[in-house]
């Protein structure tokens, strides 16, 4: 009986904890998975998204931009902390995913930024993002969100 | 004397001695960690700015009691929100001690940051930390006091994203620097000297 309960507990963190994350889709030689975002404060105007890209093939792939209807602007930006300050740039000419290599964005570096929010992201809510590669084309992916200031897309910490 | 008492003897002055050694390198590394930047570079002072309610807010506000100020802005997609959600659970961690310390959000971005935004977005992670604007001039000079790096940088259509220091400070009752906890900087790290601050 105890048992189980136990396999039932378990079952369900493992569910939950994968519900979390979108399932990945194969676009092209592409693979992409792990999209979150984070619930945004009330009047916050920024945001930001997180993604995991493989480029599985033989030849670089670039991610040229991101399209949504969420805010003002959806770039793909950088972010770094250098010497203790923060500095964020959007990236004209997208970012190289070699071949073979994964590119992740994520928090303190690459990210899909939203300027000027339309209104504020809700935790549980999803986001539909069209991510556009230079060679692959454009491609929908959902982002789930995650609480404010989550770390990561898992729901566990 | 017996042999089994010399022994004994012998075990607890190796113990002292141990004990000895070990407190003087924690004191010697006490005293190294504790050198204040504050002696060489003056960081800190007093300041005017403005709540979340528009009213007046100075550094008197503070009540004497130690502070952790953070700079941000409310465009910030990533920095801000994390190191907000880190002081939320800070203020957890400590339970009832948190009341014996100030929790600080200087805006960096006055012209966006007016006090009903600022109040919000903290408000949203704990009402316990102080969200403070500004005019632009009164910023600017905490900015300048508390040597805090923040550069606006334009980006496309005249909007512009602000370059600014990462780290959260960490002041004593009197306003003195001591010490900074950086961006993403584990609790296992951030809470033994918060700790610390408090004792101070």
């Amino acid at each position: 009986m105890k048992t189980r309960a136990l396999l039932v507990a378990a079952a369900l963190v493992a569910f939950t904890g994968s519900a979390a994350l979108a399932e990945s889709i194969q676009h092209g030689n592409l693979t992409i998975k792990d999209a979150w975002t984070r619930a945004t404060p009330p009047k916050a105007k920024g945001g930001g998204a997180f993604v995991t890209i493989t480029n599985n093939g033989n030849e670089d792939a670039r991610l040229t931009g991101a399209v949504s209807n969420y805010a003002k602007r959806t770039e793909i930006h950088e972010m770094a902390v250098n010497d203790g300050v923060m500095k964020m740039r959007k990236l004209d000419e997208g970012v190289v995913i070699p071949a073979g290599e994964t590119l992740e964005l994520k928090p303190g570096s690459y990210h899909v930024m939203f300027m000027g929010l339309n209104q504020p992201f809700k935790m549980g809510e999803e986001l539909n993002v069209t991510l556009e590669f230079e060679k692959a084309g454009p491609v929908d992916v959902t982002f789930p969100v995650m609480k404010m200031g989550a770390k990561s897309g898992k729901m566990h910490h | 004397m017996n042999v089994a008492k010399t022994i004994r003897y012998g075990a607890w002055a190796a113990v002292a001695v141990l004990v000895a050694a070990v407190s003087a390198v924690t004191v010697m590394k006490f005293v190294q960690e504790d050198v204040p930047q504050a002696a060489t570079v003056q960081i800190g002072g007093p300041f005017e700015l403005v709540d979340g309610k528009g009213q007046v807010f100075t550094d008197k506000n503070l009540n004497g009691k130690p502070t952790l100020m953070f700079f941000g802005f409310t465009y910030c997609p990533d920095v801000c929100p994390t190191t907000l959600s880190d002081m939320q659970g800070w203020i957890e961690n400590l339970g009832p001690k948190a009341d014996d310390l100030n929790f600080v959000f200087v805006s960096v971005d006055p012209e966006r940051d007016t006090p009903d935004v600022i109040a919000d977005y903290v408000a949203a992670f704990d009402t316990r930390v102080v969200p403070l604007t500004g005019s632009v001039d009164q910023v600017k000079k905490v900015v300048k006091d508390y040597r805090v790096y923040a550069r606006k940088v334009p980006l496309d259509d005249g909007d512009y994203t602000m370059d600014h220091t990462a780290a959260v400070y960490m002041l004593n009752g009197d306003l003195d620097f001591v010490g900074t906890i950086s961006y993403q900087e584990p609790e296992e790290t951030a809470l033994p000297k918060i700790r610390k601050l408090l004792g101070s």
